[in-house]
């Protein structure tokens, strides 16, 4: 290992020419990307070398080749086995995968949520863009009910995941979600999600300027923004709004969620839910992660970041266990285990 | 009673279990070769079990088997038919009747034969000794469910447990009958029954009794008696091919110095290499059970990326499922060694018989131009020096390789000399050293071609690779014509300069004769049994038993030159021939082809060879 040295997102700018479109919005991501790791390297004491990005097939899948780290460029939909298996086989690794709508929820459903089941320690930055983009415009998972594309002429027929409600579901400890654009928030979380021991889920609501241009516009536009979406903070009031005079409770049976305003029907400051990330209990994270527009704010922020044992240390620790007590220390003792009889 | 019997030194004996698939007859087989193994008789067995694990009782789907073959000399194959079968209801009888040399010993429960147990097997009659035409046979109809009840009756166990200690009976029978001591079964069953002592000793109990029995009843004219063969000095171990391909992978990661990972789906008959090496944390391997194949391939390619010896094991279905994440290994180029257990096939196919019809799809069974190197082991035991071998060409050229078994081996066993592991080859990974001024992630051995391992982890190395097209030295991205061409070749040479670093292709028996008999993979004893017949009659007859598949050794076309006629046998259509043909085009193949789920058997292969001899 090389001695520690302070790093800058400069060092993980690789030399490769970035070729996503103008203004898409993978480009803020490898910015936040590049600003969050040198704060992790501090944060954590992580040389660069330590650092694996693992992608699968789309857009966003590109984004290993611009960072100067390691990097395994995969096929579709794998990225989430192909991380797991760098992870077991190197736990001092820091693994991270870049995967999409389509990529992770469609194609690699399956080793998403197996993934987030077994709770390795990786960090997996879903962007969703609501669309198929290298491919040029096809409904992807994610894509609202009616959306009009290539393949859905007439409108999609099919309801779509909500990533946030899929983690939780296949029993995730980690759960966030940031807009491309908010560069500092999505950093801030990107540390978060490498800090957390086990499997970190972060939704990047990403916007594909040329086949989904504004599909999450009615909430990430700035004239309104401040008023769609709530930054939850570990320990803080569930505030939200310009005038910061809205927020969130439990109606009055504690089934689900209600926004009011402060100063407003008896409302007050103190009245509001305190975001606790840590509760084992899905329920509140659950309804917090389903919130969507109107009727609700969009949560950002880390949503969810429960403890519990990861997948890759249980496995380091059963090697060691059973290797305390083995009998067997080499092939030639395998061989002569067992039943064995001589021929003179 | 017993001093009148006569005993009769055999040179070979096999004998058939079978039963219902819940009847315990893969266990009664396994204990009978073992106790044989171990008195130094030469062993093969052969398992042939229902996929259903527990089909409707009494049917004949749901008849397990298992074949015994031991002998005072090496066995080759679990043996065409048996001198002897076990059927422990009407359904096995009728399964596996006519796999009986004629005149030889059949022993049945006599308490199934009943109307219920006759209807249910599917009997047109209530006389299957005249419907099935018997008269030849003999037969001892024996009441083993009875006399296991009255066995037991002080016992306090229930009636289901009792019942269910009949296979011991059965095989105390068999014991006395070959003259076998009990000594090895005792053993197993109180360490099986640490726990329950009780059940351990209701068990020996039986055992002891069905032995009595046989002995009592003069079950056989005479008793046989079956010396043990002549080997070679040292120690020995009974073991399958699937424990000998995990264990000969745990070899090849011990000589490299690299952990071994193993992602893997469970599939039949391949399993038992998964749940083998799932045993081995004490040696430090690591396994990960998928939530399918994709995912057993490719958290190991993830793991071979990191450093690790990375494998994965599968069945044809399987392997069809792992087909684009091979691709990518190639692509990536990357160590891995791809187990393909083969069975009868297309798509779910016959999941416990065997059969060799995976081959093109090994070979080619990709998107685009991709090279996979091929190796097939040939005898259970023998897939431990497989399995390292394609270890250490994976590591030692940085590319996959595919290991072909079969179901046949891989579930049958027998004795097996303990090899030494300093006999064995070093494996040197051609890991790129830290501080390696001028890496580039494609940069080669200009003698394998290899490219260098950079280790995640490793200073100074980072570098991206993947599935797209590479440029041939700095690795980034390229779609430029010429370096696609340039790639391609690089891939496809080589796996052809691993030819280097096999050996040469070898021949049993004269190296020049009328009939070359080719082979590959677990088919091997049967084939070698038939040439040794047709040589011990004078017939100038060899077999060429190919290991290594691609690629191919050397000097293959020279040896087929020296035989004015050449026929491939294969468990399936002719993929070895065409492969063949389109390999060394100028010679005419003849083809032995067999896909019935079965093995050869060495009559049906004699008459084809002495068929082709005499230019039929």
């Amino acid at each position: 290992m090389a001695d520690f040295k302070t790093l800058t997102p400069q060092d993980f700018k690789s030399d490769q020419e970035v070729k996503w479109c103008p203004g898409c919005g993978d480009h803020a991501i490898l910015s936040s990307v590049q600003k969050a790791l040198p704060e992790v390297s501090e944060a954590l004491k992580y040389t660069k070398e330590r650092y694996v990005f693992v992608s699968g097939i789309g857009c966003s899948s590109r984004f290993p080749y611009y960072m100067n780290t390691y990097g395994f460029h995969g096929i579709h939909g794998r990225a989430s086995a192909i991380a797991t298996g760098i992870k077991v086989a190197n736990p001092t690794l820091s693994v991270w995968q870049i995967t999409g709508d389509g990529d992770a929820l469609a194609i690699g459903g399956n080793h998403f949520i197996h993934a987030v089941r077994r709770n390795i320690d990786i960090n997996i930055l879903l962007f969703n863009n609501e669309i198929y983009g290298l491919t040029k415009g096809q409904y992807s998972p994610t894509s609202k009910l009616g959306s009009i594309t290539k393949t859905s002429p007439f409108g999609t027929v099919e309801h779509p995941f909500r990533p946030g409600e899929l983690v939780i579901g296949a029993q995730g400890k980690f759960f966030a979600r940031s807009i491309d654009v908010e560069v500092k928030l999505t950093s801030e979380i990107l540390v978060e999600a490498a800090k957390h021991d086990g499997t970190s889920v972060v939704e990047i609501l990403q916007n594909c300027v040329i086949f989904n241009d504004h599909t999450h516009g009615n909430i990430t536009d700035r004239e309104f923004r401040d008023d769609r979406v709530i930054v939850l903070h570990h320990g803080e009031k569930m505030v939200f709004g310009k005038q910061r005079d809205k927020g969130l409770v439990l109606d009055g049976q504690g089934l689900r969620l209600k926004v009011v305003t402060i100063g407003q029907d008896g409302y007050t400051l103190d009245d509001l839910l305190v975001h606790d990330e840590t509760n084992p209990n899905p329920g509140l994270h659950m309804m917090l992660v389903n919130m969507e527009y109107p009727e609700y704010p969009v949560a950002l922020g880390v949503i969810r970041m429960v403890k519990d044992s990861t997948y890759d240390d249980n496995v380091r620790d059963q090697v060691i266990e059973v290797q305390r007590n083995a009998k067997i220390h080499n092939m030639d003792e395998l061989l002569h285990s067992g039943e064995t009889w001589e021929v003179e | 009673m017993d001093q009148k019997v006569s005993r009769v030194e055999m040179e070979e004996v096999v004998i058939r279990f079978s039963g219902d698939s819940g009847d315990g007859m893969q266990l009664t087989g396994t204990l009978f070769s073992d106790t044989s193994a171990l008195l130094g008789n030469g062993v093969s067995t052969f398992p042939d079990y229902p996929s259903e694990i527990r089909a409707p009782q009494g049917t004949v789907g749901g008849v397990s088997g298992f074949q015994v073959h031991f002998g005072s000399k090496k066995i080759n194959t679990p043996g065409d038919f048996c001198d002897v079968l076990v059927a422990m209801n009407p359904a096995a009888l009728k399964a596996n009747w006519m796999w009986v040399k004629k005149g030889g010993t059949i022993i049945l429960d006599a308490d199934t034969f009943n109307e219920k147990g006759l209807v249910r097997a599917g009997y047109e009659t209530l006389d299957p000794v005249a419907e099935l035409n018997l008269d030849d046979f003999h037969l001892i109809f024996a009441n083993i469910t009875t006399l296991t009840k009255e066995s037991l009756k002080e016992s306090e166990m229930d009636n289901k447990s009792i019942v269910r200690c009949k296979n011991m009976f059965t095989l105390g029978m068999v014991y006395n009958m070959f003259d076998r001591p009990m000594l090895h079964t005792e053993e197993y069953l109180v360490k099986k029954f640490a726990k329950k002592p009780g059940l351990a000793a209701a068990n020996m109990k039986v055992l002891k009794d069905g032995y009595n029995y046989a002995g009592n009843i003069q079950a056989m004219p005479n008793r046989f008696r079956v010396e043990p063969a002549t080997r070679d000095k040292g120690t020995y171990r009974n073991v399958n091919g699937n424990t000998a391909t995990a264990w000969g992978l745990i070899a090849a990661a011990e000589k490299a110095g690299l952990p071994l990972f193993c992602g893997s789906y469970p599939i039949t008959p391949a399993t038992e290499i998964l749940v083998e090496l799932a045993k081995r944390k004490d040696l430090g391997v690591k396994t990960l059970q998928a939530e399918d194949e994709i995912a057993g391939i490719c958290t190991s390619i993830g793991a071979a990326f990191a450093g690790n010896f990375a494998v994965t094991s599968t069945s044809g279905p399987g392997l069809s499922l792992k087909s684009e994440a091979i691709g990518l290994a190639v692509m990536a180029e990357l160590p891995l060694v791809v187990v393909d257990v083969q069975r009868g096939g297309p798509s779910t196919g016959l999941p416990t018989k065997t059969e060799q019809s995976d081959l093109l799809q090994a070979l080619w069974g990709r998107n685009g131009e991709c090279p996979m190197a091929v190796v097939a082991a040939s005898t259970p035991s023998n897939c431990f020096d497989y399995a390292f071998m394609a270890g250490k060409l994976s590591i030692e050229h940085m590319t996959p390789v595919m290991l072909l078994t079969d179901g046949f081996i891989s579930n049958g066993s027998q004795p097996w000399k303990i090899p030494s592991m300093s006999s064995y080859p070093a494996i040197t990974p051609p890991v790129v050293p830290v501080g390696t001024a001028d890496y580039y992630p494609y940069k080669r051995n200009p003698e394998t071609l290899a490219r260098g391992w950079a280790l995640p982890g490793t200073p100074g190395l980072e570098h991206r690779i993947g599935g797209l097209e590479k440029d041939a030295l700095k690795g980034s991205v390229s779609h430029n014509p010429m370096n696609h061409q340039v790639m391609v070749e690089t891939r496809a040479n080589k796996v052809e300069r691993m030819q280097n670093y096999i050996p040469e292709q070898d021949v049993i028996g004269d190296t020049e004769g009328d009939l070359l008999v080719i082979g590959w993979g677990g088919t091997y004893g049967h084939l070698v049994s038939a040439v040794n017949l047709l040589r011990a009659e004078g017939k100038k007859v060899s077999l060429c038993h190919i290991h290594y598949i691609n690629p191919l050794p050397k000097n293959l076309g020279d040896i087929f030159k020296s035989y004015k006629k050449l026929v491939v046998c294969e468990l399936n259509m002719g993929q070895m021939a065409n492969y063949l043909r389109m390999s060394y085009q100028k010679f005419d193949y003849k083809q032995m082809n067999k896909v019935q789920g079965l093995p050869f058997t060495v009559a049906e292969l004699t008459d084809k060879f002495n068929e082709i001899l005499e230019g039929k």
